[in-house]
C-alpha cells in the first residue's frame, strides 16, 4: 500500500533551481512523520541525483513512492547516458568540466553518494537513450 | 552548543539569521559539495569558502547546523535569497577553516 506518491519535473541546465525537488520530497516526508536520518538519506540521494541530472543529462524526472517498509525513487533522464557504468561509480571520477567544478561539483561522489545513502540501488544506461536509477531507502530495517 | 553561542563566542559576523536556537554537533571543513553532501555529519557546523546558492542547497539537504565563510569569502545574493527563504543560518570570518574549526571545536568539548 503506497501512502503517498510525487512527481517532480528537473530542469536542465539550471544550477538556480537544481535541490528543489529534492527538498520538496524531503518537507513531504518530513510532514508525514519519516525518521531525521531516513529523510537525510533520501534528501542526499535524490539531490546527487538531481545534480546529476542538470548537468550531465539536460534535466529528467524524480518520483518518490512511499509505503509502509520503504521509500523508493526513480530517476530518469533522456540523455546522453553512461558509457562505462563501473568507471562512473568510483568515487572521485567525474566528468564534469571546468565551469562546473568551480560552482563546487565534479568531486567524482554524485553516484557513489547514491549508493552509500540508499539500502537498494540499480543503474541502468543507454549511450545516446539516458539513464534510470531506482533506489530504496528502507523504513523498518 | 547553540549557533547563537557559536556567533557569541567566536565573534562571526552574521550574514542570515536562520535558526540560531540549533544545535551545533560537530564541525565539518570542505569545499567540494559533493563530498560535503556525503560525508558531513547532521547538526555540523560548516566551514567553506563557497557562498553560492547550491552551497545552501547542500545545507538544507545534509541538515547541516550553520553555513561559515572563512577567509571572508564572497556569498552572493541568490544564495542569501536561499538562506532565507530556507531559514539557513549563514555566518562568516576572517580566519581560516582550520582556525575558525577549531575554535568551534574546543568550544563544543
Amino acid at each position: 500500500m503506497s501512502v503517498l506518491e510525487l512527481h517532480y519535473d528537473v530542469p536542465g541546465d539550471d544550477f538556480t533551481r537544481a535541490g528543489e525537488a529534492s527538498s520538496a520530497i524531503k518537507n513531504k516526508l518530513k510532514q508525514i512523520g519519516i525518521a531525521p536520518d531516513i529523510i537525510r538519506n533520501v534528501a542526499i540521494a535524490t539531490y546527487e541525483g538531481e545534480i546529476n541530472m542538470v548537468i550531465h543529462a539536460n534535466g529528467g524526472t524524480i518520483d518518490a513512492t512511499v509505503d509502509a517498509n520503504a521509500i523508493a525513487l526513480v530517476l530518469k533522464d533522456t540523455g546522453a547516458g553512461i558509457p562505462d557504468v563501473e568507471l562512473a561509480m568510483q568515487e572521485g571520477y567525474t566528468t564534469a568540466q571546468e565551469h562546473i567544478r568551480a560552482l563546487g561539483f565534479g568531486a567524482g561522489m554524485g553516484l557513489p553518494n547514491m549508493r552509500r545513502y540508499t539500502d537498494e540501488f540499480e543503474l541502468k544506461s543507454e549511450v545516446g537513450k539516458g539513464t534510470e536509477v531506482r533506489m530504496k531507502v528502507y523504513i523498518k530495517k | 552548543m547553540k549557533v547563537k553561542d557559536l556567533v557569541q563566542k567566536t565573534n562571526c559576523e552574521v550574514i542570515n539569521e536562520g535558526d540560531f536556537e540549533r544545535e551545533v554537533g560537530s564541525v565539518y571543513c570542505c569545499d567540494l559539495l559533493s563530498w560535503v553532501m556525503g560525508r558531513a555529519p547532521a547538526d555540523s557546523a560548516w566551514f567553506t569558502v563557497m557562498g553560492n546558492m547550491n552551497a545552501i542547497a547542500v545545507a538544507v539537504l545534509a541538515d547541516i547546523s550553520a553555513v561559515i565563510l572563512v577567509e571572508g569569502a564572497a556569498v552572493d545574493q541568490p544564495a542569501i535569497a536561499k538562506a532565507i527563504q530556507q531559514n539557513i543560518n549563514i555566518l562568516r570570518t576572517n580566519k581560516t577553516a582550520f582556525e575558525a574549526a577549531l575554535q568551534v571545536h574546543e568550544c563544543i568539548n
